[in-house]
């Protein structure tokens, strides 16, 4: 399993400052501009406190000590307790409010692309990888989280303290401020290469550490596998020597370049500090300048560069959030393909009538026709079985009828209303869809049947229950309704999560049903349960169904027979068979050996 | 506290660069001290000398040492780095061989997403504070150590009164690393449930739709966020507290000096200089204190991250081989199973009762029954995927208990329903149990499982990667490949189910064609499905509630009138109305009639 080493393009993607994305991450933060300005305001307040306190200090030790004055000193110090207490709640509630901000800013964040998510079409998500998902909505909004809760505001105090230095030196001495100014030149062109390379870096550091993170999590959803075929010793040694070995290596030759930036950065400061020495301590011979303005000279030029170090390494985060926010936007940026129409009605309850208008369709991406031309009338209460080979386009036909996508030419119409005009919900409330691998989520037994009908009582979720025949097993388990259905089911068996999901669509009570039959998983015992639940499950519904079962397919009121995205035969069992035709070779060669 | 004590397993091994980098951050730290040191030379010796080669010489030597700080920082960095990466790199090894190592119960009780968080977010967490953290914990220690011990040689009396709030610092930032644990836990488990609700949704998003659940589902979500947000929000309500806190207690020193040591140089027993000198070495507690709070909190991150991953790792894998595990010969597969009752951890009924069984080598026993009677818990105790809770399971006179492993499940083949393959290619997924098997093997094997032919048409033949990152098979492609994964193994002993669900006839057909040539000459258990199966067993086996309520052959089962019988004729009804639809087409169109003996 050595061969795929993933760096997938949207990881690797990486620009510098966008200001499209900074704008967009700006406009999250618009409805706390307020709160943020307090929290500036906080901050220079604070800082000005720190200013404060040497100068108390010195009037301490200048006017009451020197002076020998008691009162002054208490006072002196009197005043240095208060401006303590002063800074102490400011960095308090400066904190509680950027931790509000931050903590809401991604909040809001997360729930617009959980909200997102669920709008995206369905085919989106045979793209888009669970794995992929998760680290948009967990990793790459965690690091905008780092980045709004402590780096915003220590930029600004950054920028302030580099401001203020910058005019301190430069009332000094102007000639001396050119001089130590002389190194930033180097030192941007310096930083310029870094962080090209820096990028560099980042960009395969994360793609060594997604590779892990893809590798892990196939090993753990694939868990039992490796362990019947004994795979768990060559799995660890490729985990080990190749990709978490790649992932180490990766790490370690970006840490070799990171390591070397801020000795450099260092070195520079010295540089100026020598220079300053030097050239200063000439100045002062010649008269030019008073040794008090070289020694404060020399203090600022430590304290310069401080800030600007500490602008650069902020720099790094500020680009990660730049990245991260990146692929958070182009997530938030997938057009959703089926939307309700402006001021879309709701569908009122509806008899189950279903018109197929020329409906032809082929996915955005795709121009070939997954369906052509499909034009039928189904009257309410009827049972229309598809029958056709695989990729025939009965999954897409069903698809189109519960909206999962909409028609590339054609309409569709329940009772005579296009199915683009009216709000999704309300349609899909009225229909029921079971699908052939019954999804359940984690939960109790109750709480997945439940999620047909949120609002139903207990009394109903036992009858539907015991409608489809799954009572029995159900009270059978641990805790009977109450029973928790691991991640995906697993303590169940195929059958009794197939039951539980006709449970689930019987409690939705639907006008519409549409049904992909899954016949050959289960056992011939269940299969007879699961017949009877069939039958009640489409009684009095207009029923599309997926068919696998011969008897399903007799009874059914209309066969559509599909092939190559066409209706090519349609009627009921018997008028097919004596047409001899697909219907009948399909027949003859598919359905003698089903259960 | 016990867990991050416990993370000095991980960094034993690195022990001389940790080491190094700290020596290095040391040298460092007392190369700043000596460029004040010139300066003020420069300005008390060389500006009265009035010499420019003086300055310039001092400038040369700030600028050596500067040159030489450099330097150090850059090794200083990397080999603290280092160290972060490797102490990083061996716990990723260690949890992701010992995941796979846990069995089948932990796994059926594990959530996928808590498990993924573990490995990836507590990991950085650890390995975050592993490096910088730790070193700068003990440079801070040493450096306050310093400060102190500077102090109370200056002026032991102010000195005491200048460190009284250390005091307090100290029971502040203890208490608080305290808790922090805890809250960073809560955080932990909220991220590792926000994952999990949302790989959920996506995993069911037809589901979801089908039911128009979305505005449930948001709702589901918010709440996890909710608690997530307010898990944040505790910590750092925490920290607003604990940040001016120290602040004030820092600067709590300076005040109490001016107080109390301005009181004494009033009284003449002390001096402005003194006092003035003094202060600045408290003043020098400020930034390792402000430090110090943050490494408690990189602290309490490490903390939760390592309570978690050693929750994981002290989970025993409870199926191993035993110490002297006996090698197992090529087997003949027999199988017996003895008095064997087995339960699920936290069932409170039985899966599995008083199974008595006796199985030749080369016999076909199919099992049936209803949905729930234990089939699948049957023939998960044969590879030893679980234990029995009563009772002896044996292959070839073995109890399965005593044998290695590997080499037991290295002769049992399972073909499942849902057939998982990995992201790698097709040659790489039908080698699986095999990776050293030739192309030849491969090819032939997939040529067994009627794979060969699709497999050819894939863009990459055999060397297309499949799964998540490459190209996605359908189910009957999946199934085939499945099989043909099983047969390379050539295994002793085939376990299967014969349901081929969501695949068209035509695909039925020669998915049916290759589990035939599977169970050629093998010990095989299907889970059946098929009346064909069923008939040509050796042996069947009609399940009930964990029980073995019937067994037999075919005529003798159906002689018995019992539940067997009854399932029987739910089938054949079916197939019994085909014939006669058949006969009757046959009568009215004159078509020919199929070849019964199709049907066996």
């Amino acid at each position: 399993m050595a061969v795929i080493n993933p760096p997938s393009a949207e990881e690797a993607m990486m620009k510098g400052y966008d200001p499209a994305v900074a704008r967009r991450l700006a406009g999250f933060a618009r409805p706390y501009t307020g709160k943020l300005l307090l929290a500036l305001l906080l901050m220079l307040t604070g800082s000005a406190m720190t200013v404060i306190g040497p100068y108390l200090v010195k009037l301490a030790l200048d006017a009451g000590l020197e002076a020998g004055s008691l009162p002054v000193l208490r006072q002196a110090v009197l005043l240095y307790v208060a401006a303590t207490a002063v800074q102490a709640l400011t960095i308090f509630f400066r904190v509680r409010i950027m931790a509000r901000v931050g903590q809401s800013i991604i909040f809001d964040l997360r729930a617009r692309l959980f909200e997102h998510i669920q709008k995206l079409s369905l085919s989106f998500f045979s793209r888009y990888s669970v794995g992929r998902l998760i680290t948009r909505v967990i990793n790459d909004v965690g690091v905008l989280r780092e980045f709004i809760v402590w780096a915003i505001l220590a930029i600004a105090r950054d920028l302030f303290t580099l401001v203020g230095i910058l005019v301190a030196m430069l009332a000094l001495n102007v000639r001396l401020s050119l001089l130590t100014f002389a190194v930033l030149p180097v030192m941007l062109g310096v930083t310029i290469l870094f962080k090209r390379q820096a990028r560099e870096n980042y960009r395969a550091v994360r793609s060594a550490i997604s590779w892990v993170n893809s590798v892990l999590a196939e090993n753990i959803n694939g868990v039992r596998v490796v362990q019947a075929f004994s795979r768990q010793e060559h799995n660890y040694i490729h985990y080990r020597d190749e990709v978490n070995r790649n992932n180490l290596d990766t790490n370690l030759r970006a840490a070799r370049i990171a390591a070397l930036y801020p000795s450099v950065i260092e070195f520079l400061g010295t540089l100026a500090t020598a220079l300053v020495v030097w050239l200063g301590g000439a100045a002062v011979l010649g008269e030019q300048i008073t040794p008090g303005i070289l020694v404060a000279f020399v203090l600022y030029v430590e304290r310069f560069f401080e800030p600007i170090r500490d602008l650069s390494r902020r720099y790094d985060s500020f680009q990660s959030t730049m990245a991260g926010g990146e692929r958070i936007f182009s997530l938030l940026d997938t057009p959703v393909e089926v939307q309700d129409a402006p001021g879309a009605p709701d569908l009122p309850a509806i008899r189950g009538e279903v018109t197929f208008e020329h409906v032809s369709f082929h996915y955005s991406d795709d121009p070939a026709l997954v369906l052509s031309d499909i034009h039928l009338h189904v009257q309410a209460g009827q049972t229309v079985a598809l029958v056709g080979e695989t990729g025939a386009g009965k999954s897409t036909f069903v698809k189109l009828v519960s909206r999962f996508h909409d028609p590339s030419q054609g309409r569709i119409l329940i009772d005579g209303q296009d199915l683009c005009r009216v709000t999704q919900s309300s349609l899909r409330r009225q229909m029921g869809i079971v699908l052939q691998d019954p999804f359940l989520f984690n939960g109790t037994v109750a709480e997945n049947i439940h999620f047909g009908r949120l609002e139903a009582s207990d009394a109903e979720v036992e009858a539907a229950a015991r409608a489809v025949g799954a009572h029995d097993f159900i009270v059978r388990l641990r805790n009977g309704y109450a029973t928790s259905v691991e991640e995906g089911g697993l303590l169940l068996s195929v059958g009794q999560r197939q039951l539980i999901s006709f449970a689930r669509a019987l409690l939705a009570d639907p006008r519409i049903l549409i049904l992909d039959e899954a016949t050959s998983s289960v056992d011939t015992q269940t299969e007879r349960i699961i017949q009877q639940a069939l039958a009640r499950l489409l009684k009095g519904r207009t029923s599309f169904v997926i068919a696998h079962r011969l008897s399903t397919v007799v009874n059914a009121d209309r066969i559509l027979v599909i092939q190559g995205g066409q209706v090519v035969e349609q009627g009921t069992h018997a008028e097919l068979l004596a047409q001899g035709g697909v219907y009948y070779e399909l027949y003859k060669t598919g359905f003698d050996e089903s259960g | 506290m016990r867990h991050l004590l416990r993370l000095h397993t991980f960094l034993q091994p690195y022990i001389p660069q940790m080491l190094l980098a700290l020596c290095l951050l040391l040298v460092m730290t007392g190369l700043s001290l000596v460029v004040p040191g010139i300066i003020q030379q420069v300005i008390d010796v060389g500006l009265l000398q009035g010499e420019v080669g003086f300055m310039f010489r001092s400038a040369l030597l700030i600028l050596g040492i500067g040159l030489l700080r450099a330097a150090l920082t850059y090794f200083q960095r990397y080999a603290t780095e280092w160290v972060a990466q490797r102490v990083g790199y061996d716990l990723r090894n260690r949890l992701y061989n010992h995941i796979q190592q846990l069995s089948f119960t932990y796994h059926d009780h594990s959530q996928t997403g808590q498990l993924i968080s573990r490995c990836i977010e507590d990991v950085r967490a650890i390995e975050r504070f592993a490096g910088t953290g730790l070193i700068d914990l003990v440079r801070i220690t040493l450096l306050l150590a310093g400060i102190t011990a500077l102090l109370f040689n200056a002026n032991p009396r102010l000195a005491a009164i200048a460190l009284l709030p250390t005091i307090p610092l100290i029971i502040i930032a203890a208490d608080y690393g305290r808790r922090i644990g805890g809250y960073f836990l809560n955080i932990d488990r909220a991220l590792g449930d926000l994952s999990t609700r949302l790989q959920e949704n996506v995993t069911g998003v037809q589901v979801v739709r089908a039911f128009a659940r979305e505005p449930y589902e948001i709702e589901r979500f918010a709440y996890t966020n909710r608690i997530l947000f307010q898990g944040r929000l505790k910590v750092l309500g925490e920290w607003a507290k604990i940040m001016p806190s120290t602040q004030i207690l820092v600067t709590a020193g300076t005040i109490l000096i001016l107080w109390f040591g301005g009181q004494m140089v009033l009284e003449g027993t002390l001096t402005i200089g003194a006092l003035v000198a003094f202060n600045s070495y408290v003043a020098m507690l400020g930034t390792p204190a402000q430090e110090l709070t943050w490494l408690v909190n990189a602290a309490g991150e490490a903390v939760a991250g390592a309570q978690r991953a050693f929750e994981v790792l002290d989970t025993p894998p409870d199926i191993q081989s035993p110490p002297q595990a006996v090698q197992l010969p090529a087997l003949l597969g027999q199988v017996d199973f003895e008095q064997v009752s087995f339960q699920y951890s936290g069932e409170k009924a039985s899966a599995l009762q008083d199974i008595d069984l006796h199985v030749e080598p080369n016999q076909v026993v199919a099992l049936i029954g209803p949905t729930g009677s234990g089939k699948t818990s049957l023939v998960n105790l044969i590879p030893r995927f679980y234990d029995t809770s009563r009772g002896v399971l044996r292959v070839d006179g073995y109890d399965v208990r005593t044998v290695d492993l590997v080499s037991l499940r290295r002769q049992v083949g399972i073909v499942l329903q849902t057939s998982l393959l990995f992201s790698a290619s097709v040659r790489e997924n039908i080698a699986y149990g095999r990776p050293e098997a030739s192309l030849e093997e491969v090819v032939a094997a997939a040529r067994a499982a009627q794979a060969h032919e699709f497999i050819l048409e894939l863009p990459q033949g055999y060397e297309t990667v499949v799964g998540e990152r490459g190209i996605t098979l359908s189910g009957g492609q999946r199934q085939r490949v499945a099989i043909a994964r099983a047969l390379l193994m050539n295994p002793r002993i085939l376990i299967l189910d014969d349901s081929t669900s969501s695949v068209d006839t035509q695909t039925e057909r020669l998915i049916q064609r290759a589990l035939d040539h599977l169970m050629e000459g093998r010990t095989t258990f299907v889970i059946a499905h098929r009346l064909s199966t069923v008939r040509r067993a050796d042996l069947i086996l009609v399940l009930d509630q964990g029980r073995i309520v019937e067994r037999g052959t075919h005529q003798s089962l159906l002689a018995q009138n019992g539940l067997y019988r009854e399932i029987y004729e739910l089938q054949l009804r079916d197939q019994e109305s085909f014939y006669e639809e058949m006969e009757a087409l046959h009568a009215r169109q004159s078509l020919p009639v199929r070849d019964q003996g199709g049907l066996e």
